[in-house]
């Protein structure tokens, strides 16, 4: 009886325990070989056939395709440099300078992944579009509402995702070290 | 009191197998990945251009709106694949993803250094028939190994702004894939 008992009492919490971890990893987002630049991170290796089994299964997931490695790299932030969320009703501003790439996008999601509809049908900017001051820097400001220059629409939502990809750039491919950058500062304006 | 802690050390173990075989098994019972969801849209062995991303009718999630992008569905196991895709005026990719959404090799168009991208794709089997003299005197054809005999190729063209997205659409009308018959 007490054998039974056991059993039972341990396949249950094994059950609970490997499945919740698998639920906790793949919807949390772990990968190994995480390449960290302020609020950025990219896993270079989930564009390659070295892809670890984590990211593997969440990609499987959620249906998304990888940038490959030959093609470029996805710096994926969800929050500023100190560490506030995005949230869609504050206001951010992105600037400063930009790893060597060929071309670069910048885009803004929902969680999930998906585009937010706006007025202005804009979802991010490319580094040909975007409007630059005399030394060539930029700012982008997120924001729920009109702003002057390369404005971001939010949408108003809870929570957003930014993506910034780099396109036929050495970073990620070249070297691993997180000295690579520098990548654009984001900071909260106001709520 | 020792007896508890071998059945709770037996439940860690246990749960720690669950989590790993479930996260080894999730590519395979995955029902939404992205082959899956392009299934329905695209013939096999044929590209097809995918409509614009737009706010609630994203085909996958994270796709860069700043590019088209056109999809071949391929399936190797009736011969090698050709596949042609013409640059256009900003910049070009060619992504090959498994069954399993696994990126195993990528290209641009200046690693492929040409008008055109022409790559050949072979399962390592059909690699191994191909007569070496072949090989030689076509050095500059680029053979692609793919690790599984179906998956996807998806070509990108950049519009580097949003009044010039016809122009890569066109430039993508032009890619072809398509399977070479045995000589």
């Amino acid at each position: 009886m007490r054998l039974l008992f056991g059993s039972c009492f341990t396949l249950l919490i094994a059950a609970a325990l490997g499945l919740g971890a698998t639920w906790f990893t793949l919807t949390r987002g772990v990968a190994f070989g995480a390449l960290t630049v302020g609020a950025w991170t990219a896993w270079p290796k989930s564009g390659s056939a070295d892809i670890d089994p984590y990211a593997r299964a969440m990609i499987a997931r959620t249906g998304e395709l990888p940038t490959g490695m030959g093609d470029g790299i996805a710096f994926y932030a969800h929050t500023d440099n100190l560490g506030n969320v995005f949230d869609g009703r504050c206001t951010f501003s992105i600037s400063g300078m930009t790893p060597a790439a060929r071309y670069w996008t910048v885009t803004l999601y929902t969680p999930e992944g998906r585009l937010v509809a706006n007025t202005i049908d804009r979802h991010g900017f490319t580094s040909e579009e975007i409007v630059r001051d005399s030394d060539g820097r930029f700012t982008i400001t997120v924001a729920p509402l009109a702003r002057p220059g390369n404005w971001l629409p939010t949408g108003g939502i809870e929570q957003f995702v930014l993506v910034w990809r780099l396109y036929d750039s050495a970073i990620g491919v070249a070297s691993r070290t997180a000295k690579e950058g520098p990548m654009p500062a984001i900071d909260r304006r106001g709520c | 009191m020792i007896r508890g802690l071998l059945w709770i050390l037996a439940a860690i173990l246990l749960g720690g197998i669950v989590h790993l075989s479930t996260v080894l098994a999730m590519p395979q019972a995955a029902k939404q990945d992205a082959y899956s969801r392009l299934t329905p849209l695209t013939p096999v062995n044929a590209m097809i251009s995918l409509a614009a991303p737009t706010s609630g009718a994203e085909l996958m999630p994270f796709v860069d709106p700043a590019f088209a992008a056109a999809v071949c569905r391929y399936d190797l196991t009736g011969g090698p694949l050709k596949l042609v895709a013409p640059v256009s005026q900003a910049y070009t990719s060619v992504t090959f993803y498994t069954r399993n959404s696994v990126a195993y090799y990528a290209i641009n168009d200046r690693a492929a250094g040409r008008r055109t991208i022409e790559l050949d794709l072979m399962t390592a089997a059909q690699h191994a028939q191909v007569p070496e003299d072949e090989e030689v005197t076509a050095a500059d054809r680029l053979i692609i190994e793919s690790p599984t005999s179906m998956g996807l190729i998806v070509v990108r063209a950049l519009a580097p702004e949003p009044g010039l997205m016809p122009m890569a659409r066109q430039a993508l009308a032009a890619a072809t894939c398509r399977i070479q018959l045995a000589q």
